[in-house]
């Protein structure tokens, strides 16, 4: 069997303006619209292409997270992923003991390609990926913007600050996909029906012997400091003043 | 006492400026010894810049056929062999030290920082999340090796004038074979470099074509400015990726940011936060972007763009 590993995570949907709690303990997230990670969504998506390309046999997406993430996993089965595993917490689980958790399940279900979104939209990590890599000891290869499959290796494009990167890795490995790699399907309601059917695991933190890393601790939650209020020019004269005022120009 | 290295980011000839904020981030660090590492096929020539880097007490080189290209796999196993000693371990969050970091950090089994943006303790750090919207003050216990990222934006760059001992080192780790080096292709524009650009002029969707762009090419040479877009405008294939600022591209810093028909979406704001003036100039002036520029005009920018960049002339 042929199998994609995909790692998606439940984050505050990317339209919703988050607020920091009063009491400066997190954000709020009660009564907020929660949503499969973005970049999730495309590695999902890019998944399933390869599958519909005869690529692969199975796509199998996995999350760890609480009891309401099988809404997300829901709409994973929906877009197409044949099955999926839930492990359930509600610890914040940080990026080191993810991987060791898929690690473990790498070991069960021997994907010959793990992929994962390039940072999840809440915490902004961006290392599970590269983390996962490093643990299997295995090829990463992040900020995906292309993906070809060949026999036994994978030519990938990534995204990096010079430009584009163009790397050659040896399956199995695991890739973390950034925007452009391509724009995930819509769901239809035949889709949704047919994904209560599929099957929809749930382990726990413990079946994978990694308790709470005591690890990092988050003291605070803040704010970003505010920008001044600025001013309106009203022609281009104006403008050029106001800039040789701060010594711009 | 903490003994922090950075892991220099370079093109095998020139010390990327990434290396140098690492630095300034790492010495914010009370009464830290702080080291570089250059990982590289032959480091001479980059190793005797970090030395030059004020404030870097010892460069060590680790020359390398295999280290020709930063392939994280490549180069992680090393970093975390010649980490041994060091209580903190220090990258620039750039695609390079993004790429990296995570890696090193799992070898050394330990958690990672992601984008330092103030230190304020040896193991106490702030870092935003939520794409900026938060910002997190996260404790890391004392009795752990700190593996973090160091958003380059939020720090200066260390000055000249160090006067650092290069040391060769060799990590003693065989090289994976199985990541391959193909390709990499950029603009080589002859234009400032984005990330470290003094002034950045970006344009956006409203420009409407790879030529309608044009007009923000011309005006950022007048300028000498860095050229940058927004996601709309590299999506719809105006420019290419690597000018894209923001959440998602690069988070930049820059003296003066010029906005020109951006409308200013959260994810681009994300990016251009640290500027230290935004000037924003769109015919929308309920346009977001307003909200956050210390200067606005608002009307056509295919008459405003021609017209800024004939009276900077004078």
């Amino acid at each position: 069997m042929r199998r994609i590993m995909v790692g998606v995570k439940r984050v505050v949907d990317y339209n919703v303006r988050v607020r920091v709690k009063p009491d400066n303990t997190g954000v709020v997230t009660e009564g907020v619209k929660m949503s499969l990670n973005p970049f999730d969504e495309i590695a999902l998506e890019e998944a399933l292409r390869i599958k519909e390309r005869g690529l692969a046999d199975e796509v199998l997406a996995v999350s760890i997270g609480p009891a309401d993430t099988q809404q997300q996993l829901r709409t994973a089965l929906a877009m197409g992923a044949d099955r999926s595993i839930l492990v359930q917490t509600d610890a914040v689980v940080p990026p080191l003991s993810l991987a060791k958790i898929f690690r473990q399940l790498i070991d069960k279900e021997q994907p010959f390609l793990v992929m994962l979104g390039k940072q999840a939209i809440d915490d902004d990590n961006g290392q599970t990926p590269q983390m996962l890599a490093a643990l299997w000891d295995r090829p990463q290869a992040v900020s995906c913007s292309k993906i070809e499959i060949g026999d036994g290796k994978a030519t990938v494009t990534r995204e990096v600050d010079a430009g584009l990167e163009v790397l050659e890795v040896d399956l199995p490995a695991v890739l973390s996909v950034d925007l452009r790699l391509n724009e995930p399907r819509y769901v239809k309601l035949p889709d949704i029906m047919k994904a209560k059917k599929k099957p929809l695991d749930t382990m726990s933190l413990a079946d994978f012997g990694v308790t709470e890393a005591p690890g990092f601790r988050t003291v605070r939650v803040d704010p970003p400091p505010q920008r001044s209020k600025g001013v309106m020019v009203k022609d281009v004269a104006e403008l050029v003043d106001a800039l040789k005022k701060k010594g711009l120009v | 006492m903490s003994k922090i290295l950075i892991i220099a980011e370079h093109d095998g000839a020139r010390l990327n400026p990434s290396t140098s904020k690492c630095v300034s981030c790492a010495t914010k660090v009370a009464g830290a010894a702080v080291d570089v590492l250059v990982l590289a096929a032959d480091g001479a020539a980059v190793a005797s810049q970090a030395a030059a880097v004020a404030g870097v007490g010892k460069v060590l080189v680790a020359d390398k056929p295999t280290n020709a290209e930063p392939i994280a796999a490549v180069l992680a196993p090393q970093a975390a062999k010649l980490a041994a000693g060091y209580t903190h371990v220090f990258g620039p969050s750039t695609t390079f030290g993004k790429d990296l970091m995570p890696r090193v950090a799992a070898l050394l089994g330990v958690g990672q920082v992601s984008d330092i943006m103030a230190v304020d303790g040896p193991y106490t750090f702030k870092r935003p999340i939520y794409a900026g919207n938060a910002v997190a003050t996260v404790e890391v216990p004392g009795d752990t090796v700190v593996v973090a990222t160091v958003r380059v934006a939020s720090f200066e760059a260390a000055g000249q004038g160090g006067g650092a001992t290069i040391e060769k080192v060799d990590a003693g780790v065989p090289a994976p074979t199985h990541t391959r080096f193909v390709s990499r292709s950029g603009a080589t524009s002859g234009r400032p470099d984005l990330q470290g650009a003094a002034r950045v002029v970006a344009g956006g969707r409203a420009l409407g074509s790879a030529d309608g762009f044009k007009i923000i090419y011309s005006l950022a040479d007048k300028m000498g400015a860095a050229v940058g877009a927004s996601r709309a405008a590299v999506d719809a294939g105006y420019v290419p990726n690597d000018l894209q600022v923001g959440q998602t591209g690069k988070i930049i810093a820059p003296e003066l940011y010029i906005a020109i028909g951006i409308s200013g979406a959260i994810q681009h704001m994300t990016g251009i936060k640290d500027a230290r003036t935004i000037v924003a100039i769109n015919k929308d002036g309920e346009a977001p972007i307003f909200e956050a520029a210390d200067i606005g005009l608002v009307g056509d920018l295919f008459t405003i763009v021609p017209e800024l960049e004939k009276q900077l002339g004078g």
